[in-house]
């Protein structure tokens, strides 16, 4: 009697539920970025000009390379899913592998972009930063912290891709049951996404 | 309960020892630590809420200075609100009673509900670390507003963090309602069958889904100003305070509906038990929690009026006010149809639910007066919106918490508690609460501000009205806890229904055994609250 289970227990095997739990912590993550979307979109209109001349600043070419790499490596963790679908195990972790590489590429850049504003002093507190104009303090103290919030969301999915390479070697995660890394593609799929919306913003507007 | 069963083991004796508490997966086993934790940090915030009130006693300084006024009454309002409001309802009976009453044995994800708890004991050392490191709590109020949370020297970011924290908890409750709702209920249950309790939750976890995220980002920034100090909400760098008042609310109006649309959940399952009658209009009540919840979205400005904003803004946001009033009172309405011509057994439940159908009613008609426009220049900052917001929160939210805890006590406890003693304790609370927070309208009407430690000499009398209201009342909550204490230990049998309720959760022993049902529940043709049919079970 006491060993008495339902047919609907929550402890079944239930990947609709899991990809759905995935999608609500999807919203989440975008509204969390939506407030400092809704910051920065105050403030730029606040102070368009200074936004402007602030982001002539930003390295273009090096903001484009990057955003090349990480829709890039969007492609590959996707066709690590489908390979994975389709039985294919050695050629799913060599595609996650990519991604994690291009995920280290993406971070590499991001470094040597923000050594290059730290050299001319402008992460907040620094020298050159206090004696700059309101809008232009607020244009890099909304770059260093939507960037490094971004950054640290790459940091995260590649740590998540690696442990999920690491359960399909341990076979835990499986052709039949893939669920995992489907939703770690989707979060990563999230990292690209925000980042498509910050590049622009920060680099490209007029 | 046509077929009698065998009792089996029930989930306290399916395993034993502090591991298999603090790192269960069990929804009841997490429910239950939720409460214990809940109750405690209630006790500390009442006890700093009766500090404030005996220093209000008569003008000047009482008991302490301004500043460690400041610091009590924000401890309060961050304890109660994030500590004890939030996650009451949906934590602890939400988690103990979702899965049963949609017939099902745990939530979609049981890990991350023991991670949810996890994190609310995090949030909550974080909230207590304020007291002893530093310079003390934060006296900003618990509503952080810049440019002073950014200025003052007291534990802003520990505050704040812990909020962020606590957020993060109530998120991952949601999550797992949303989904545990959308794919675990009962093979037959459809969602119109659903109790309401599950509807009222269903609507809460998208408000703590979609909304938390706000004052999360919110509240970071908060700390990054703190730390680099630039300026983002400070005019004078150029930055914009109201910005802050905004993204606050955007997050902190929603919230005061998930502290009260759980408590309107519970109250509408107490009410038909106890009139003994099918609930007047099931989906109208379940609708008008949806479209509070929705609504609840677009009125955050009404608490800026005073602040700074457009005439049109101020109108919409007013007009839209008055909107969510309407699917509140939708819910009274039917509450007391419900209770007309039924067979009205009068137990401490029903006398909770009745009074937070009177207590709602002040508390939200209060409510309509400072969402006016012309009303709110007078009213805003005074007690008076100190008085309206206990009339919900405590009056409505709290007395509902409290009374759905006489009304699943024997569920949970498995034991029936002393009648007459609560009875007694429920009349010190009711009377108590309203000599409290009643002189508070009046004394805000007559020009009283909130938030101070001192008064003008002629406020005495009511003052004093005031601070003997939270004696009586503390006296019946202490009565109260003390009764239920005794009665878990002392209580009589109890049975699986006793009160002839028609929710799933009364088909199942009390306790429930681990796997909640030691059958297959039947799941109520028609109606969940149809009381005609329950005859024949």
């Amino acid at each position: 009697m006491s060993n008495f289970v339902l047919v609907n227990s929550g402890h079944n095997r239930d990947d609709e539920a899991s990809k759905f739990g995935m999608w609500l912590f999807l919203f989440t993550e975008l509204l969390l970025f939506g407030g400092l979307f809704l910051v920065y979109t105050i403030y730029r209109y606040l102070n368009s000009e200074t936004f402007l001349y602030s982001s002539y600043e930003l390295n273009v070419l090096l903001g484009t390379v990057n955003t090349i790499v990480l829709l890039t490596s969007s492609l590959t963790v996707a066709l690590s899913i489908t390979a994975l679908q389709k039985g294919n195990i050695r050629l799913s972790l060599w595609l996650i592998t990519a991604t994690i590489l291009f995920a280290l590429t993406f971070l590499v850049i991001k470094y040597f972009e923000w050594s290059a504003k730290f050299e001319h002093g402008l992460f907040p507190g620094m020298d050159h930063y206090i004696q700059m104009l309101p809008g232009e303090k607020m244009f890099f103290f909304l770059y260093f912290f939507m960037t490094g919030l971004h950054g640290l969301h790459v940091i995260i999915g590649g740590v998540l891709l690696g442990y999920i390479m690491w359960e399909i070697k341990k076979k835990k995660v499986t052709p039949d049951n893939n669920i995992f890394l489907e939703n770690g593609g989707l979060y990563w799929h999230l990292v690209d996404i925000i980042w498509i919306f910050l590049f622009p913003l920060f680099y490209l507007i007029h | 309960m046509s077929v009698a069963l065998t009792q089996p083991v029930n989930f306290y004796q399916a395993n034993k020892g502090l591991f298999s508490w603090i790192f269960s997966t069990d929804h009841k086993r997490i429910g239950l630590l939720y409460f214990y934790a809940i109750i405690s940090f209630f006790l500390v915030a009442m006890m700093l809420g009766f500090l404030m009130r005996l220093e209000l006693i008569s003008p000047g300084e009482t008991i302490m200075g301004a500043k460690t006024y400041n610091q009590i009454f924000t401890l309060h309002g961050v304890i109660m609100i994030f500590l004890f409001l939030i996650p009451s309802v949906p934590a602890f009976f939400g988690n103990f009673f979702l899965p049963i009453m949609i017939g099902t044995d745990d939530v979609a994800f049981p890990k991350v509900n023991l991670l949810s708890w996890w994190l609310y004991v995090l949030g909550g050392i974080f909230a207590l670390l304020t007291l002893v490191v530093g310079n003390g709590p934060a006296d900003t109020g618990w509503t952080f507003y810049a440019p002073y949370s950014v200025k003052t020297g007291t534990n802003v970011t520990l505050a704040v963090l812990a909020a962020f924290i606590l957020g993060f908890s109530s998120i991952l409750t949601g999550l797992n309602f949303i989904v545990t709702i959308h794919r675990l209920r009962a093979p037959k249950m459809g969602w119109f069958k659903m109790p309401l309790f599950a509807w009222a939750l269903y609507a809460t976890a998208w408000i703590q889904l979609l909304a938390t995220p706000i004052i999360g980002i919110t509240l970071l920034m908060i700390v990054a100003e703190r730390v680099f100090g630039l300026g983002l909400f400070d005019p004078a760098l150029g930055g914009d305070p109201i910005l802050y008042q905004h993204l606050f609310w955007i997050y902190s109006h929603p919230a005061v509906y998930i502290m009260v649309l759980p408590a309107m959940g519970l109250i509408s399952e107490m009410i038909p038990t106890f009139a003994k009658r099918t609930i007047f209009g099931y989906k109208a009540i379940a609708f008008s929690s949806l479209a509070i919840a929705f609504i609840g979205y677009f009125v955050w400005g009404h608490h800026m009026f005073t602040s700074g904003m457009s005439g049109p803004a101020r109108v919409i946001f007013s007009v839209l006010t008055f909107l969510v009033a309407v699917p509140s009172a939708i819910k009274v309405f039917n509450w007391v149809a419900t209770l007309y011509k039924g067979s009205i057994d009068v137990k401490t439940p029903l006398l909770f639910s009745l009074a937070f159908i009177f207590q709602f009613l002040v508390g939200g008609l209060t409510g309509l007066v400072i969402g006016a426009l012309a009303t709110d220049i007078h009213l805003h900052d005074t007690y008076f919106v100190v008085g309206h917001f206990h009339y919900v929160m405590f009056g409505g939210a709290g007395f509902a918490f409290f009374g759905a805890l006489h009304y699943w006590f024997p569920k949970i406890w498995g034991k029936m508690y002393h009648e007459k003693t609560a009875k007694v304790a429920f009349t010190f609370m009711f009377i108590g609460f309203n000599l409290l927070y009643f002189p508070m309208l009046v004394l805000g009407i007559m020009g009283m501000p909130r938030r101070y430690y001192d008064y003008l000499e002629e406020f005495t009398t009511l003052n004093v009205i005031s601070t003997v209201g939270s004696w009586i009342l503390i006296t019946g909550i202490i009565l109260m806890i003390i009764n239920l204490i005794q009665s878990k230990r002392t209580g009589g049998e109890t049975t699986r229904n006793p009160w002839g309720g028609t929710t799933l959760e009364w088909q199942t022993p009390s306790p429930p055994p681990l796997h909640n049902f030691d059958a297959v529940p039947v799941v109520p043709e028609g109606n969940p609250y149809d009381h005609k049919q329950n005859k024949s079970i």
